[in-house]
């Protein structure tokens, strides 16, 4: 062939052609399949909102059952409710939990979940650090404000068999009926060390912890103080 | 691959003659690329923890790998030498984006579980050391199967690592219980060495081990 493929003008030429097809074509596919991911991650979103008071098997009834459950509020530093502004879906709490740190203004999300008896289920969204990445969660509380319904974390990057641990259900089921709040009224809650600590059930503000994974244990139990100080105000309000 | 000798006649070849049947047989035991080529060692220690995560990551690297392949020894007539390195991790990382992509799309949730994992195949050498190896010097057929091979030569270690490791550390195998509770109650405990990345170096370890004691030829005395 005449072509010589080792010339500097034929090397540059191909590395010049690849990278513009390489990045249209990304360009596009991202582009074009953005909009079923959004969905798919707001879907995501209700649904470990509503698996914190009940979990959903079907995810064709996720929508629906959001829309007639779930009433969104955003309250600010002081917990006083804010109405107009951001939605509290859209609010994101890692970035206004920067805010915080920041000591700026700073709106946050609340869910309120409609029982069929009427009671009310408050959950908040948490968010903090486990040992590789973020995690986050939802944790609804009864209208005590004390007693913990039931609890959803998620995580980014944690070590499957290790901090993974904290999306099972043998995890989040232990803080159902647990409570974060002591007699004298501040915040008191522990994860222990490892699994099959005796005489949890006589325990309000304990659970048991997953062997192996303290440091994602110790930031669950990190986020669940930080967010419940941040609504503690909201609370005294309602109440 | 080496002794396969004058049999280079000119007639069309059978699409799974045994010469292409071998590119896909040989990467699972002789030629396997952990424990003989020792490729791909890092994600092989990350992922095994458990079983569905190594399975995925299996199948994933399955699809890269014959898909690169194929791509590369296409193109291999025209890339330019002194740049065919960076144009195969183009060509990977690619491939690799545009499967964490649809994943995220449709499959959210099984993406939210491996986005770790998707990114970890980009510098998967195994990957690379085909591309470099095979499909620069091979026509687009056979460097597809010996893709596939080597996918699977790479998935099938993983999954046997994956299955030792969830089963004494956790005591499960994909999720399910698998050691009953009365042995626990007997004073069984869960091995917790198998959940840290260490074990996999012993599994592997042992897997080498054996593997070479059966196959006396294929000890490398150097």
């Amino acid at each position: 062939m005449a072509l010589d493929t080792n010339s500097n003008a034929y090397t540059f030429g191909y590395a010049i052609i690849m990278t513009l097809i390489v990045a249209a074509a990304l360009a596009l596919t991202a582009m074009s399949l953005k909009p079923l991911q959004d969905k798919s991650i707001a879907l995501d979103k209700k649904t470990q909102i509503l698996n914190a008071v009940s979990p959903i098997s079907d995810k064709g009834l996720i929508d629906g059952e959001y829309a007639k459950r779930i009433e969104e509020v955003v309250v600010d530093k002081s917990g006083k409710v804010v109405t107009g502004g951001t939605s509290a879906f859209d609010l994101e709490i890692k970035k206004e939990y920067r805010k915080k740190k920041a000591g700026s203004d700073y709106n946050l999300p609340v869910y309120i979940y409609k029982m069929d008896d009427g009671k009310k289920k408050f959950i908040m969204p948490l968010h903090g650090a486990g040992l590789w990445d973020e995690i986050w969660g939802y944790v609804a509380l009864n209208d005590d404000f004390k007693t913990i319904h039931g609890a959803t974390f998620d995580h980014k990057g944690e070590t499957p068999g290790l901090g993974a641990e904290i999306k099972t259900d043998w995890f989040q089921g232990q803080f159902k009926g647990k409570s974060i709040v002591n007699k004298s009224g501040s915040f008191e809650f522990k994860i222990l060390k490892g699994k099959g600590n005796p005489g949890l059930d006589k325990e309000p503000h304990k659970v048991d912890g997953i062997s192996g994974a303290t440091i994602t244990a110790d930031g669950v139990d990190d986020m669940l103080k930080k967010g419940y100080l941040s609504y503690v105000d909201y609370f005294k309000g309602v109440r | 691959m080496s002794q396969v000798a004058e049999a280079a006649v000119q007639t069309k070849e059978p699409l799974f003659s045994p010469k292409n049947r071998r590119l896909l047989t040989d990467p699972l035991d002789d030629n396997n690329p952990i424990t003989i080529q020792v490729l791909g060692i890092c994600s092989a220690l990350a992922v095994t923890a458990q079983v569905k995560p190594s399975l995925v990551m299996a199948l994933c690297v399955v699809f890269v790998c014959s898909v690169s392949n194929l791509l590369i020894s296409l193109l291999r007539k025209g890339i330019p030498s002194r740049i065919r390195m960076i144009v195969q991790l183009v060509v990977i990382a690619t491939m690799v984006t545009l499967v964490d992509q649809v994943l995220k799309a449709f499959v959210y949730d099984l993406s939210k579980e491996l986005s770790v994992y998707i990114g970890l195949i980009i510098t998967n050498c195994i990957i690379m050391g085909r591309l470099e190896a095979f499909a620069m010097g091979n026509k687009p057929w056979p460097a597809f199967l010996d893709g596939i091979g080597n996918g699977l030569g790479y998935g099938a270690i993983l999954i046997l690592v994956a299955v030792f490791r969830e089963v004494f550390g956790a005591g499960t195998f994909l999720g399910y219980q698998v050691i009953p509770q009365f042995i626990y109650d007997l004073g069984y405990v869960n091995n917790g060495v198998m959940v840290t990345p260490a074990a996999a170096m012993f599994l592997i370890g042992i897997f080498i081990w054996i593997q070479r004691a059966r196959k006396p030829q294929l000890v490398d005395i150097s």
